[in-house]
């Protein structure tokens, strides 16, 4: 067994509303790939960020190398070897690569003058290592984003990290990148440096991970040897219950076809997709991030304008050049981003229901609050949103009651069909399950549903129907029993079973 | 800590205007005539041209933009309805200025709100256009309403209704028309969505572009009366007498409590800002000091106002 | 046979290839650099319409009077850099101006000039001390110190003109190499310096990875406040220098000195395509707006043009400028 380089322990963190780490412990030992697994919200990432200095734990503590630290800035992280590869690249686009592998840490003379040969030979050696074909002294705006991805792994060898941190990393790579990445990852390994990686993609981390720690609800559930595991039962683990009981799928009548899409493409981000839901269907859609999911809901919708192919929706063909079009035919979209896209957080929750559809609650273009209050209290008692009145600053809800308030702002004027964007994320599991058993009223009631979602047991549990999508394309169909995790998984890493 | 954060927040409720209690009670003692009637009326009458200009411009900045051009807007407006009033009387006068006022709110709407220019640059842009255009159109040399005795026109800067000036009535309806719109309205609504959150507006179907476009015509509008109580009011107007008051209104603005950032603000407040300007304005006139001692009092109050606005919302004084 | 043919079409397609990407990078800098293509339309133009355009002397005109806005706009480019602006600029300008010329009697031309570019140096600190440490926008905080330091000036000069009553002051500046002025080659200097710190220091890298993303630059463990501070400080400095240089110039100090010549200059900064969102652009690009800014309006004067028009062409030319802009940078990121 080789030493163990860091260690968490007992690490507790709060924040307004939600614990996201109770009382986690974890090690590292050099040379190994130590993968990191859960849920979204279970807190792999809020450990990721307490253990390189982004967030400071409320209680436990941190051994490197058997030293007891206190990590207060990722500088200091740094300083001891600890380095995270961010999901979201944090480069500048405007620097060098060089430049950006030691950003903030330039090597300078007494007058604070670059020492740009030295950090240009440093970075181009670092560079060469990783096997890159671009100098030190290429903008990093000109990169794609594989490259930037190398250009923060390069920073790790100039570093000298001896732990290396990998958030979500193929996130948005392509099959061969991903083959490069790992590369990467394995001579690191080699190199004797402790790895903790990130994913959601169960082949990867088999593929690639010495050992498993899985967590849930900021709990640590497990931490076994890739090799005695399987993929079964760390699922099981990541979601710690029966699917069957805790999703609700839908019983409804499936009705006529709703929504037609043929051939619908806006180059760069999907080509040819071609799919129809019905009325009281619910399809899944699943992908990774980055596969363009968003892109054909956001193109539904009227947000973008497609390039060529046609929507037919309710027997009309129809092409919307904004969402209000869009919402006057009875279509909702719940947008993947609750913060950014779903919600005026400044505002309080009557305001927010109301303003899709504010024509409908208003004479002469002034609203009746009257009927908008009834509208906020009905929807509260019917999605037991939690909150001190139609007035309060939805910033102050948590985020399991924000994302109720964002699908009663979409139900509150009879929408035809409903298309949800991760309604999920970063959602507590009570609200979570309350949103998905809603998910089946709407459509027993006769809404066409499109969920997307990549959590798997979630578009498996409340699906009538998936899709698979990667890189830009629809890639399969599942129904009933084919509707499992293997082939999901296969269909959106390229793996042909279907 | 929980001691900072209610003293500050009882800065922000009452800090203010218990600041201007103070201000004006200090004036009043040195100079007895600072809170007559006479005086009041007087500073009123004077902020209501600010006042009308930034009735208009609030609308603007809630949408998280700026209007720099309303001070050249002014001048513009102001030689255009004097010299029309010359040439083919005052009613024809009015119309072609209201309708020049909406023009240019148009154009500062299409390109902010339709092509996503940077509002900042664009009606920085805008005002040394309307400069110019204000040159070209006086040759730079000023105009005088020819019978200022007898025209109509006098009603709007210069007469009174139930002795109060024409002018500050003006300004009050603006201000119950423009608060009703803001706070009662649809329109109104999206103004303050897109400001607090211009994606997610977009994304729940609101018009992002035209509501941006109409703040901005809403703008010029408000301008537009603005000129005209202006022309009334000095019978005449020259290439410089609306200059600074894109700054003047932006004060008052700023020190009535709306946030640049958009997504809050009212009308009242920015008629209790342009009005606690103007008093102080009057009063250190009053007091005997030159005028542009104003300037550097209005720096040190906007800037107390902000900060003490900001160390209350997120309870601690530095960043 | 086939082979060879193979090999002919694969060198034939690098070529093409080769062709292309050199045209895309020739695409590229023009896209980078418009600014230098809009100046030599401008000199092409105004060469074409006045014979006196293009005369040694009068582009030496052009550089002298460019120089002022010039300093002015070396300084809004490092606050820019930043994602910040500074409108008080003008004001600056205006108040180092009155202290040099206002304080040479009693206390001598040289202590006087020192003076002057303290001052600039002190408010610009001022105004970075107070958007460090309050984190109110620097819009709001300049537009106050825009009207407290004109407040400032009118106080000191007591409205009125001040003269400098020794006239060999105005004569320092009266140095040329060729047509171009000492006051254009220290522009040229600090445009220059202000480059290579952009470029090659620590705190020119810093710039631009606070501009760009001030979180994560903090998260790397730059001092992001006492950055900010840095570069308003010298951005007041750079209004200092162009506050006495332009005393000297004139022989007087006028309380109503450079009013709006912040717009002007933020005209040429964004003319040349430093973007007002912090993180991407250059003194070259900022040198490239000052000459064109310049070359615009003396061209326009030559040609006897009304002054109106100048204010014309240059909101116009400020409003073209950001849509190209905006053309350019959608298209690349599609």
């Amino acid at each position: 067994m080789n030493e163990i380089v860091l260690t968490a322990d007992s690490i507790l963190k709060k924040f307004p509303g939600v614990i996201a780490l109770n009382g986690v412990s974890f090690d590292i030992r050099a040379g190994e790939v130590h993968a990191l697994m859960g849920e979204n919200g279970a807190g792999k990432s809020t450990l990721m960020k307490v253990l390189s200095g982004i967030y400071n734990p409320d209680e436990g503590a941190i051994h490197h190398r058997g030293k007891k630290v206190i990590v207060k800035t990722p500088k200091e992280a740094r300083e001891l070897g600890i380095l995270l590869v961010h999901q979201e690249l944090s480069l500048s686009p405007e620097l060098s690569a060089a430049e950006n592998i030691y950003l903030g840490d330039w090597p300078t003379n007494w007058f604070g003058i670059v020492n740009k040969r030295k950090m240009n030979a440093a970075a181009k050696t670092a560079l060469d290592e990783l096997g890159c074909n671009f100098g030190p002294e290429v903008l990093v705006r000109n990169l794609s984003i594989a490259k930037q991805q190398m250009v923060e792994i390069a920073r790790t060898l100039v570093f000298n990290a001896n732990v290396v941190i990998f958030d979500e990393p193929t996130g948005t790579l392509t099959t061969t990148e991903k083959d490069q990445l790992f590369e990467v990852v394995r001579s690191l390994r080699k190199k004797g440096v402790a790895i903790v990686y990130i994913s959601h993609k169960m082949d990867e981390i088999f593929e690639i991970a010495d050992r498993i720690t899985v967590l849930r609800d900021g709990e640590v559930q497990c931490t076994v040897n890739t090799c005695e595991s399987t993929i079964g039962e760390i699922t099981n683990r990541m979601i710690g219950r029966d699917l069957d009981q805790y999703f609700h799928r839908a019983k409804s009548e499936i009705g006529n076809q709703l929504l037609s899409v043929n051939k619908l493409t806006i180059r760069g981000f999907f080509k040819d997709v071609s799919f129809s839901v019905r009325s009281g269907e619910v399809v899944g859609l699943y992908g990774l991030i980055g596969a363009g999911r968003s892109e054909v809901a956001e193109t539904l919708f009227g947000v973008r304008r497609q390039d060529s192919g046609e929507i037919i929706f309710n027997k009309q063909k129809v092409s919307f050049s904004s969402p209000k079009q869009a919402i006057e035919k009875g279509m909702a979209l719940v947008p993947e981003d609750r913060k950014s896209q779903g919600l005026i957080l400044g505002m309080g929750g009557r305001h927010n229901m109301t303003l899709p559809h504010l024509s409908l609650y208003s004479n002469m273009g002034v609203p009746n609050v009257e009927n908008e209050l009834q509208i906020f209290e009905d929807y509260k008692t019917k999605l037991e949103i939690k909150t001190t009145g139609p007035e309060q600053m939805l910033s102050d809800l948590s985020g399991g009651n924000q994302q109720k308030l964002v699908l009663a702002k979409w139900l509150c004027a009879n929408p035809k069909l409903i298309i949800l964007d991760e309604p999920t994320r970063g959602v507590d599991v009570g609200s979570k399950s309350a949103i998905h058993q809603y998910i089946a009223t709407l459509a027993e009631q006769g809404l066409a549903v499109i969920v997307i979602s990549s959590e798997m047991p979630e578009v498996i549990g409340v699906s009538h129907r998936i899709l698979t999508m990667a890189e830009g394309r629809l890639v399969g169909e599942y129904t009933g029993k084919e509707m499992t995790e293997e082939n999901l998984i296969a269909a959106v890493s390229g793996l042909t079973t279907a | 800590m929980a001691i900072l954060k209610k003293a500050s927040e009882t800065a922000k409720k009452h800090g203010l205007i218990g600041g201007f209690a103070i201000f004006l009670a200090v004036v009043s003692f040195s100079s007895p005539e600072f809170l007559t009637p006479g005086n009041i009326l007087d500073v009123i009458r004077q902020v209501s041209i600010t006042g009308m200009i930034a009735i208009g411009v609030t609308f603007v900045v809630i949408t998280g933009r700026l209007d720099l051009s309303v001070g050249s807007m002014l001048t513009l407006l102001t030689v255009l309805v004097v010299d029309q009033h010359n040439q083919v009387g005052p009613a024809i006068a009015i119309a072609y200025t209201l309708f020049a006022s909406l023009l240019i709110g148009i154009v500062n709407g299409y390109l902010i709100g339709f092509m996503r220019l940077n509002s900042l640059i664009v009606t920085l842009a805008m005002l040394s256009l309307l400069q110019g255009a204000t040159l070209f159109y006086s040759g730079g040399s000023n105009v005088n309403v020819t019978n200022p005795q007898e025209t109509w026109f006098r009603f709007f800067g210069r007469s009174e209704f139930v002795d109060i000036p024409v002018p500050v009535w003006i300004f009050f309806f603006s201000a119950l028309v423009g608060s009703f719109v803001l706070l009662k309205t649809n329109f109104g609504r999206w103004v303050f969505s897109i400001g607090g959150n211009e994606t997610a507006s977009l994304f729940s179907g609101v018009q992002t572009r035209g509501v941006v476009l109409i703040a901005y015509v809403i703008s010029g509008f408000g301008t537009g009366l603005a000129a005209i109580i202006m022309g009334s009011r000095v019978m005449g107007a020259q290439s410089t007498i609306g200059q600074g008051y894109e700054l003047t209104v932006l004060s008052g603005i700023i020190l009535g409590g709306t946030s640049m950032l958009g997504g809050s603000g009212t009308i009242w407040r920015t008629v209790i800002g342009v009005t606690m300007l103007g008093f102080v304005q009057n009063g250190l006139l009053l007091l005997g000091f030159a005028y542009y001692v104003q300037w550097l009092v209005t720096w040190a109050v906007i800037i107390l106002a902000v900060w003490i606005d900001l160390a209350a919302k997120r309870g601690r004084v530095f960043v | 046979m086939s082979n060879t043919v193979g090999m002919k079409k694969d060198s034939a397609a690098k070529i093409m290839t080769s062709i292309k990407s050199s045209s895309l990078s020739i695409l590229r800098i023009i896209r980078e650099q418009h600014i230098w293509v809009f100046l030599f339309i401008c000199m092409v133009v105004f060469s074409l319409a006045s014979p006196y355009f293009f005369t040694l002397n009068n582009i030496g005109n052009v550089l002298t009077q460019g120089s002022f806005i010039g300093f002015l706009a070396v300084g809004m480019t490092l606050v820019m850099l930043n994602g910040e602006i500074d409108l008080s600029v003008g004001a600056t300008l205006a108040l180092s101006s009155a202290l040099a010329i206002g304080l040479q009697e009693s206390i001598g031309i040289w202590p006087a000039i020192l003076v002057a570019l303290l001052s600039g140096a002190f408010f610009g600190f001022i105004n970075g001390a107070l958007v460090a440490l309050s984190g109110i926008h620097s819009f709001i905080i300049t537009l106050g110190s825009l009207m407290g330091i004109r407040g400032i000036v009118f106080i000191f000069t007591g409205e009125e003109a001040l003269m400098t009553s020794d006239y060999s002051y105005t004569e320092y500046p009266e140095i040329y190499i060729g047509p171009v002025s000492l006051t254009a080659m220290i522009f040229f200097g600090f445009a220059l310096f202000f480059q290579w710190i952009l470029s090659k220091t620590r705190h020119g890298l810093e710039t631009y990875a606070v501009g760009d993303n001030e979180k994560s630059a903090h998260e790397a463990g730059i001092r992001v406040r006492r950055h900010k501070v840095i570069n308003f400080t010298l951005c007041g400095l750079l209004a200092g220098v162009a506050g006495v240089l332009l005393s000297m110039r004139l022989g007087t100090a006028e309380p109503n000195a450079a009013r709006i010549w912040e717009l002007w200059t933020i005209i040429a900064v964004v003319l040349g395509g430093t973007r007002l969102t912090g993180g991407y652009g250059s003194m070259w690009k900022t040198v490239g707006g000052v000459i064109t800014l310049a070359a615009l309006l003396n061209g326009l004067r030559l040609l006897n043009t009304p002054n109106y028009i100048e204010l014309i062409v240059m909101g116009t030319v400020l409003v073209l400028a950001l849509i190209l802009d905006k053309t350019l940078t959608s298209s690349q990121s599609r």
